[in-house]
């Protein structure tokens, strides 16, 4: 089990990426790099920030940052881990999370929204990281 | 957490009269020229005057409106300075309305940018009412905007809550006289719309029954309506079923068979509804086995015996293209006119658009590459799913 937001667990969820086919398939046309984050609560002091940068459906770093000036991404997700957790367990779409602001999306949403399928690959990768959560 | 949105909704004979009661100084007319010609605007008209509105009209909208219609209707929507913008004709026209509407009360915005998560804050210069003239798509009570960009070839799937109409007036009146072929093709969109929006991964309960509904009204009214449309009963309840459809769907979402219905539609022009419809029974035989059970819930409703909740799908998926055939649609691409050099042509073209729509992956099975283009073979050859 890797805590979620710690390094080990984003090095599972990027092998997870570049291993899966249908990632690849799926995000074959992807360009952008993102911020997805974990908000302070609970167990949870400071903000957890994690980088990936996803390009034409390979993972080519990910890393997680002390603080948001560390990298510049196109796109910024942040939410209560509560929420990434619905997420992971697929208990809640991405799409819909955004649409509900459970997930605050900071970039161009008309490009995410071309990329659907992907997000959905994206997060089936998530699933497959046996995460620890915080809380 | 979701949301459950509907305008108010008028409906019935004379629905049109409650125009006559609405309060502002202008109203903007958005529709288009056949829309005009039938003398419908003049019926809108009528009450804009009893209730002391001016008016403009716009009756420029195309089927399948482009970025570029919307703009220009959002010129003229500006230099008029509306307080009620009026979406009156199908689903291209209330479509346009709503787009108008938001480049209207955000002239910084361009069409691409309406998305659902992005707050827009309408409603500070304009409100919306909807007026269908056709009974399918329920764009009067959703949210949802399609789109044109013609240098694509791409169909967008826009939208806001906050798109959602004011007001929708159903009035059976606007359909009384509406030819057969374009009855056919609206109502099979309506029926998509009810059976995708039951089983759609978003299904919720709020729209489960709307979805039901809907699907067993079609069925019933569909085919009277198409073959004597002198037939009030079935127009006014196919009617009505297209915009409970319209509130099933538009609060779940549409999957699969609109997926693949854009592209056909954007890439051969085919009418959204005959597209959408087309693809319908194909996508029920695909995503059938991942949702048996709620393909069931509809075989019953619609009074079939099954033995089983796959024995359903199949069954239903007949049915719908028992319904297509009675009412004269093409159960395959080959019969709605797509030769085999054009559908080859097409097909990476219409694979890569269905699979960067959005409905697509709401679908309770969802096809990769290889699959997609197999179902656009099955379709173009009219043969039954069976992977």
């Amino acid at each position: 089990m890797y805590l979620l937001g710690s390094e080990e667990w984003l090095n599972a969820l990027a092998e997870a990426i570049n291993n899966s086919p249908a990632y690849a398939e799926a995000a074959k046309t992807w360009e952008g790099d993102f911020y997805f984050i974990v908000e302070p609560g609970g167990n949870i002091k400071e903000e957890i920030i994690m980088y990936l940068d996803l390009w034409h459906g390979e993972c080519r770093e990910a890393c997680v940052c002390a603080e948001r000036s560390a990298k510049d991404p196109a796109f910024v997700i942040s939410a209560k881990e509560s929420s990434w957790h619905k997420v992971i367990d697929k208990k809640l779409d991405p799409i819909q999370g955004m649409m509900t602001r459970q997930l605050k999306l900071k970039g161009d949403m008309v490009k995410i929204m071309k990329a659907v399928k992907a997000a959905k690959e994206l997060v089936g990768c998530a699933t497959q990281v046996p995460t620890q959560y915080h809380e | 957490m979701w949301y459950f949105n509907s305008p108010l909704i008028v409906f019935g004979e004379d629905a049109l009269s409650e125009l006559a009661s609405i309060e502002g100084e202008r109203a903007f007319i958005v529709t288009d020229a056949n829309i005009a010609r039938l003398g419908f605007v003049d019926m809108v008209a009528e009450q804009l005057d009893a209730a002391g509105l001016q008016y403009q009209i716009f009756a420029e909208v195309e089927p399948d409106p482009s970025l570029e219609t919307v703009k220009r209707g959002a010129e003229q929507m500006r230099q008029f300075a509306p307080d009620w913008i009026i979406g009156l004709g199908g689903g291209s026209s209330i479509d346009a309305a709503k787009a108008m509407w938001v480049l209207y009360e955000h002239p910084e915005m361009v069409p691409e940018e309406i998305n659902p998560v992005v707050p827009l804050k309408l409603r500070e210069k304009a409100r919306l009412i909807t007026i269908p003239t056709t009974s399918g798509t329920g764009a009067e009570v959703t949210w949802g905007i399609v789109l044109t960009d013609m240098q694509e070839q791409r169909k967008l799937a826009l939208g806001s809550r906050e798109n959602m109409a004011d007001m929708a007036i159903v009035d059976p009146a606007f359909v009384a006289k509406l030819p057969p072929q374009i009855t056919a093709d609206t109502g099979m969109d309506a029926l998509t719309h009810a059976i995708e929006g039951y089983t759609v991964t978003w299904h919720n309960d709020f729209c489960d029954g709307p979805c039901l509904i809907a699907t067993k009204l079609t069925f019933d009214y569909l085919p009277r309506a198409v073959a004597d449309g002198t037939d009030e009963e079935a127009r006014e309840r196919m009617h009505n079923a297209a915009t409970i459809a319209g509130l099933g769907f538009g609060n779940s979402l549409a999957a699969m068979a609109h997926a693949m219905g854009h592209s056909l539609g954007a890439v051969f022009h085919i009418p959204h509804g005959r597209a959408v419809g087309l693809t319908l029974p194909y996508t029920v035989e695909f995503t059938g086995e991942a949702m048996a059970e709620r393909y069931a819930d509809i075989a019953r409703f619609v009074g079939i015996s099954a033995a089983s909740p796959q024995e359903a799908v199949q069954l239903l998926a007949n049915k719908i293209r028992e319904l297509a055939k009675s009412i004269k649609q093409p159960l395959s691409l080959q019969e709605a006119g797509i030769s085999k050099e054009q559908f080859e042509a097409a097909l990476p073209k219409l694979v890569e658009n269905a699979e960067c729509d959005a409905c697509l992956v709401v679908s309770a099975r969802c096809p990769d590459s290889a699959e997609l283009e197999r179902l656009y073979r099955y379709a173009f050859a009219g043969k039954p799913v069976d992977f």
